[in-house]
């Protein structure tokens, strides 16, 4: 376990306004160069979800769910239903013989939740009437029953009928929650994790068993992730990154992220200083089964799974808290903040000060880097704290509020949305120069030539 | 007496068989004459007219004068100077085309009224140097004789050329001048007959009470010469009435005749309407059975014969007539006493004009016949070069929206006469409506007139026409309303004052003209037959056939049994037809050249040869012509290449096209608004290279932030001289010009309004697709913008501001300033992204030889329309997008685009931006043309380093 705690807290010390970073507006590797401004509501929009390789639903406090076409920008439906803001949405998805079907289920302030058909824009099911407004929504493909979190914990089938519910005793209810195998569910609730077992009796019905508490975090869980099948993760208010094992629940490794105060690394930056509680939540985890992404505050901070070490950092990635953050690859990875910007930043090596060492030593980074050899990883320990550095490549500048979220639909482009109301889909000009391309020529075929176009 | 005048030979050519063999050629109409005038000087005829202008002439045969000029349009004595119009109505009027039949035609009981068609005739009078295209009409009047009153309208010019060339706009627009005085004619001439109608029932009446009184005074069977001659004076009154209502029954008739004037546009509108109307009016008939009852009670009481022989003749008389004498029975009026003599005949005064027509008809027409005058203004060069211009663009639909969007103008022209015709139609409607009446500029008519998806745009566009007071508003109001930073300010912006101006525009007219319409309809209740009278306008009949209706079943015979027909009469109905329909595709698509219209003119109108030789080949070449420019033509064809005669193809097209210089957004157009008649003559004589002249009296086009709106010819040459001015005084402005052209938003920074939006309103002239209003240029901001604002608006007048707001958008200013461009006018700098191309060196030279703003805009109109073409090109380029073999990538295609690009257009990256800008609006437009789509719209831009340039 690496403890990393290189600054003291007694410095609450002039916080100054970190140093705006700047790439400039050169950025070559920054491919979206159009976008398109998607207009529609009228409060925060908080989520968004995807519905499949070209649809996105987007929700907020405006209480509406709209359903857009990513590859064009149109506005597909508008799912109206719910009086007061949206505060989860996620999909659900039923495969038959033939097809699959993806559903939407939202849950909402008015403690109501809602079962929509995103192609036709029904609102199929409505639960109301609930106890609590559900903060958390999580599907259980296997059992085919999804999961609401609220001040208690219920278990719904497909079909919106409550199948076991049980009541918590902390007061702000559950905040998220992951799926673990062996049928169990993490919730975590203010401080503590909790697990559940859900069983499946002979006639078919469910039950629900609280299987442990952990409690080691100090301060409020803000994330909650599942890494891989043997591990999950979680983040609290005041940094503290704990990885537990997700079959005995047992904790892997604890970290507690506090940024050094003043230290003579081989970073670029230093920062001198002190953290407030603020500026050391983990706002979000996300990770791609070797590394995890947290957003620390407005730093970021690549921690591997294998070697439980700190891969890279930045400690002002951004110039205010990041709230959503994805990894693109092993090396890209993308977070969006409160200033208003969503970056992209590529983990690139340092240039080491002296010779390198061994190129076997090396040559393992780089293969821990790429994780492309299904070579069984090495748990030797790394006596470099910190060989990495997290470059910006480019920046998308467009929203005049916060961040909330984005989604990436690979080539196709980018969604993100704010707290300007809007959402803006980020595109490659080219590609989509070639699309129009396509179309024009299409519609030429159609029209038999220029003469009958219709003006 | 008179020596007969110089009829100008006009005769039609065979028209040339010859169909466009190469359909590959460059068509006709793209062609550029090289002079069309190349033996004689076009200004040489001009010197010894006595008159400086072409002038519209009205004159009449009075009966009781002679020939009198009435009224010439302009109504401005210098016009004419020397020119003595007496002499001239006496020339024009003594070409006594009509051999009008008045009288009781055999077999008949009844006078006849004669429905004479119109006639038009170029004639010359070599020694006065004028010539004159001299259109005949008779209107009815009851007083006059044989009903009929000639009277004539005559364009009259210095250049025999201008009228011969002319000749069928001129006809087309003197048509509907003379259409619109006869349907107010007809109107005026029903309510007349009623009137003396009414007048001789109760004539009769009073008589029949006075003869039964005698005779029950007189001893039994025994009559006095007294009471004879009272009987016989009856039975005067009493043939009289007959008399006038067969009259009545004529004139309500008169529609149902066939049209055959390929001028007289019909519209489905105006033909349902007048079905529905009909139809309504049969209906009221029916009801007005009922209340006519009493009315045969009280006559039965009268005369028992006279009884009889009403009902009898009731009984076959038409429906209209009982219709109108039940109506007559509530009005108001009080009938008079008609004396038994008439007046003699120059004792009588006879009406005028204006008398003779509705009000509203008489000043429609004379804003018709102004607004001909103000479109032929300018020599034949000048009109023949923008009717060329018009038809260039109009060929180039698919980019003229890149940078001369005002041509849907022109497609709006293209139904104009129909518009015209329909105008004075709908006015019934109005009336009854009590909508303003008449109103013939075209906003207003395009509220209630039927057309297409080209005028619906219009609406919008003149809807949204932001206007230049809006403009002026304090900077406040907008910082309010652009703070929405959303569809509601582009609201704002459109300002509703000139809406509302225009609203109450309408509204005073509409006083102003239901104020006479008004008490007609209070006056005369009989208005309802009238109606049909006056829905006629669809079809008239152009052939010099005088018609005269001999009864319903002649009428359906299509009129040739008519004993007058003296000319051409195997022009019969189904060439009317034919004509109709052609005027009905001429209204759906406003291309397509006009209905032949030589043979019925050529017995009567004799004209040059030149005229009409390609019209059959020109109809030919439109659609080919579109075609083949799907495909590139090679970059040569856009080479002169005509013969000084084939220019006038395009006539055809503009008989069709025809200027309004009434409407705001005729940007090309000649600007002559309602009250820019001091820009619309300036505008003319710049056309025709005359000196500009310096003073106007509109303050829009004195105003520099005239940009709001559609912006008039002479706003864009103001705006020119600005864009000179830039280009002369800043070394950075070719990267200006890039900036706008290649996409980037230029935002314009400065403390003082006033040079911000002179600057910007220079600028937009380059900035690509502005929008028919120039919905992509934002004047004047004064708050912090966003991006939905830039993705709007490519070219942005920032205030400076000093304050803690001001940070705030410098805030935003270098937040987006990847997406931007600086130009910051106080300190002289401009911070754009570097420009190193060539193409933008001719319009933007520094030391740039051109000195005035006309030429420099013209100059640079050359130049966008260069760009426009290429764009065009690149566009619709097949193998520059898209692989031309399944083995191909994506990269192959690129590669030759920027081999186009750089090779074949010899253009640098920078350059080559710009053409890719141009041709990605071209094809967003293509795919999208109504830019209302569902998705939103998207905005393309490119991350490169800035630079800041200094003077």
């Amino acid at each position: 376990m690496l403890r990393w705690i290189l600054g003291g807290r007694e410095s609450h010390g002039a916080v100054e306004k970190s140093p705006v970073l700047c790439i400039g507006e050169e950025q070559p590797q920054n491919w979206f160069t159009e976008l398109q401004v998607l207009k529609g509501h009228f409060d925060i929009v908080r989520f968004l979800v995807q519905i499949d390789d070209f649809r996105c639903a987007s929700a907020g406090d405006d209480g509406l769910i709209f359903v857009w076409n990513v590859e064009t920008g149109e506005k597909l439906l508008e799912l109206r239903g719910h009086s007061q803001q949206i505060t989860a949405l996620t999909t659900l998805t039923c495969t038959t013989e033939d097809a699959t079907h993806t559903s939407l289920i939202s849950a909402s302030s008015d403690r109501t939740l809602s079962l929509w058909d995103p192609d036709t824009g029904n609102r199929v099911q409505t639960i109301s009437d609930l106890q609590s407004s559900v903060k958390c929504l999580l599907v259980l493909e296997r059992l085919c029953v999804w999961v609401s979190g609220a001040a208690e914990l219920c278990v719904w089938n497909k079909d919106f009928q409550l199948q076991c519910q049980r009541h918590n005793q902390s007061d702000t209810g559950i905040t998220s929650m992951i799926e673990l195998p062996k049928n169990c569910i993490a919730a975590a609730m203010d401080k503590e994790i909790v697990i559940y077992r859900l069983t499946v009796s002979t006639d078919f019905s469910l039950s629900m068993a609280e299987m442990r508490c952990l409690s080691d975090h100090q301060d409020n869980i803000r994330a909650l992730i599942l890494v891989d099948d043997g591990l999950f993760a979680s983040g609290s208010h005041v940094g503290e990154l704990i990885l537990w094992d997700s079959t005995d629940w047992n904790i892997l490794a604890y970290e507690h992220i506090l940024w050094e105060e003043s230290q003579a690394d081989t970073q670029s930056e230093i920062r001198l200083t002190a953290p407030k509680p603020s500026e050391m939540s983990i706002q979000h985890l996300t990770t791609n089964g070797k590394l995890i992404l947290a957003a620390v505050g407005s730093g970021l901070y690549v921690y591997s799974v294998w070697t439980k070490a700190v891969v890279a950092y930045r400690r002002v990635a951004h110039d205010s808290n990041i709230l959503h953050t994805m990894l693109l690859s092993d090396s890209e990875l993308m977070s969006c903040s409160e200033d208003g910007s969503l970056r992209m930043w590529e983990m690139q090596d340092l240039p080491l000060p002296a010779e390198p060492a061994s190129p076997g030593f090396f040559g393992m980074w780089s293969f821990g880097r790429s994780g492309k050899a299904p070579v069984p990883p090495t748990k030797k320990i790394m006596e470099l704290p910190s060989v990495r550095t997290l470059e910006l490549t480019g920046d998308l500048i467009g929203h005049s509020g916060a961040v909330q979220m984005f989604l990436s639909f690979g080539e196709m482009g980018l969604v993100t949305c704010s707290t300007d109301h809007l959402l803006i889909l980020w595109k490659n000009r080219e590609r989509q120069s070639h699309l129009r391309s396509l179309a024009l020529f299409k519609k030429l075929e159609d029209n038999d030539g220029l003469g009958h176009s219709v003006f | 007496m008179i020596g007969s005048p110089d009829v100008v030979a006009f005769t039609k050519e065979e028209e040339n068989g010859e169909t466009n063999a190469d359909s590959w050629a460059l068509p006709e109409e793209f062609s550029v004459p090289l002079n069309p005038h190349v033996n004689s000087n076009p200004w040489a005829k001009t010197s010894f007219a006595k008159f400086t202008k072409d002038f519209i002439l009205i004159s009449e045969f009075s009966e009781q004068v002679g020939p009198q000029p009435l009224l010439t349009i302009p109504d401005d004595p210098k016009v004419c100077g020397t020119f003595d119009l007496n002499y001239f109505s006496l020339r024009i009027m003594s070409v006594d085309y009509q051999a009008s039949f008045v009288g009781h035609p055999p077999g008949s009981g009844y006078p006849r009224l004669s429905f004479v068609e119109d006639s038009r005739v170029v004639l010359g009078d070599s020694k006065e140097g004028a010539f004159a295209y001299v259109h005949h009409l008779t209107l009815y009047d009851l007083e006059a004789r044989g009903f009929v009153r000639p009277f004539c309208m005559a364009y009259v010019s210095a250049d025999e050329r201008k009228i011969m060339m002319q000749f069928e706009e001129l006809s087309r627009r003197f048509s509907q001048a003379s259409e619109c005085l006869k349907t107010g004619n007809r109107r005026a001439f029903a309510k007349e007959l009623q009137r003396k109608l009414r007048d001789l029932e109760y004539t009769r009446s009073v008589l029949q009470k006075e003869e039964g009184l005698q005779r029950e005074a007189g001893p039994q069977g025994i009559y006095s010469a007294h009471v004879v001659e009272k009987a016989n004076e009856l039975a005067n009154v009493e043939k009289s009435i007959y008399e006038h209502r067969d009259l009545l029954r004529q004139i309500s008739l008169y529609p149902c005749r066939p049209r055959r004037d390929p001028h007289a546009a019909t519209c489905r509108k105006c033909i349902t309407d007048c079905l529905s109307e009909s139809k309504e009016l049969l209906d009221k008939y029916v009801t007005l059975d009922d209340p006519l009852k009493p009315n045969y009670t009280y006559r039965g009481e009268r005369v028992e014969d006279g009884g009889s022989q009403d009902g009898e003749s009731r009984g076959k008389k038409e429906d209209e007539e009982e219709g109108v004498e039940g109506v007559g029975r509530r009005s108001s009026y009080t009938p008079q006493l008609i004396k038994a003599k008439p007046a003699k005949c120059f004792d009588k005064r006879l009406k005028t004009l204006q008398e003779l027509c509705d009000q509203t008809f008489y000043e429609a027409t004379v804003e018709l016949l102004k607004e001909t005058e103000r479109s032929f203004r300018g020599d034949l060069c000048y009109l023949h070069t923008r009717r060329l211009d018009r038809a260039l663009r109009r060929k180039q639909q698919i980019t003229n929206f890149l940078f001369e969007e005002d041509l849907g103008e022109d497609d709006k022209e293209g139904g104009g006469s129909i518009r015209l015709f329909c105008a004075v139609n709908h006015t019934v409607d109005n009336n009854r409506l009590a909508c303003p009446p008449i109103v013939l500029c075209p906003q207003p008519l395009e509220l209630n007139v039927l057309d297409l998806a080209s005028e619906t745009s219009h609406t919008q566009g003149s809807d949204l026409r932001p206007g230049g007071s809006q403009l002026e508003s304090s900077p406040s109001d907008q910082t309010l309303e652009t703070h929405e930073s959303s569809e509601e300010t582009k609201c704002s912006f459109s300002s509703d004052r000139s809406v509302e101006g225009q609203v109450e525009g309408d509204q005073s007219l509409a006083s102003m003209k239901s104020v006479p319409a008004d008490p007609d309809l209070t006056f005369d209740p009989d208005l309802t037959p009238e109606q049909d009278l006056t829905i006629d306008m669809e079809r008239q009949s152009t052939s010099e056939e005088a018609e005269t209706t001999a009864g319903e079943d002649e009428v359906e015979n299509g009129g040739d049994v008519t004993p007058l027909s003296l000319l051409d009469s195997e022009l019969d109905a189904s060439r009317g037809d034919e004509c109709e329909e052609q005027g009905e595709k001429r209204c759906a698509d406003g291309t397509v050249t006009k209905p032949e219209l030589s043979a019925p003119l050529d017995t009567a109108c004799c004209m040059a040869q030149e005229g009409f030789l390609y019209e059959a080949s020109l109809r030919e070449d439109v659609e080919p012509g579109l075609r083949s420019s799907s495909y590139p033509p090679p970059p040569h064809s856009l080479v002169v290449k005509q013969e000084p005669q084939a220019t006038l193809p395009l006539q055809g097209d503009y008989a069709v096209g025809s200027p309004h210089s009434e409407s705001p957004t005729a940007g090309f157009d000649l600007p002559a608004g309602p009250h820019g008649d001091a820009v619309s003559r300036c505008s003319a004589e710049e056309g025709s290279d005359c000196t500009m002249s310096a003073s106007t009296g509109s303050d829009r086009a004195a105003s520099p932030l005239g940009y709001g709106g559609v912006m008039t010819l002479r706003q864009r040459k103001k705006a020119a001289q600005g864009a000179l001015r830039f280009v002369r005084q800043y070394p950075f402005a070719l990267q200006a010009l890039w900036c706008l052209l290649s996409g980037r938003t230029l935002v314009v920074l400065g403390t003082d309004e006033g040079r911000v939006r002179r600057l910007v309103s220079a600028l937009a002239l380059f900035v690509p697709a502005p929008g028919r209003c120039s919905e992509r240029v934002q004047p004047w901001l004064s708050c912090p913008f966003n991006l939905t604002d830039l993705q709007r608006w490519k070219l942005i007048g920032l205030q400076r501001v000093a304050s803690p707001a001001g940070s705030n958008m410098l805030y935003s200013l270098s937040r987006y300033s990847r997406y931007i461009s600086i130009l910051d006018v106080d300190q002289k700098t401009l911070r754009c992204p570097p420009y190193r191309g060539r193409l933008l060196a001719n319009i933007a030279d520094h030391r740039t030889c051109l000195r005035r703003g006309s030429t420099y805009f013209l100059h640079v109109q050359s130049a966008l329309s260069g760009l426009a073409a290429r764009a065009f090109l690149l566009t619709f380029t097949h193998h520059l997008h898209l692989p031309v073999s399944s083995q191909e990538g994506p990269e192959a295609a690129e590669g030759r685009r920027r081999g186009f690009l750089e090779e074949q257009l010899g253009l640098g990256e920078e350059d080559g931006q710009i053409l890719l800008y141009l041709s990605g609006l071209v094809s967003q437009r293509y795919l999208q043309p109504d830019m209302g789509a569902a998705a939103a719209p998207s905005f393309s831009f490119t991350y490169t380093t800035s630079v800041l340039y200094k003077i």
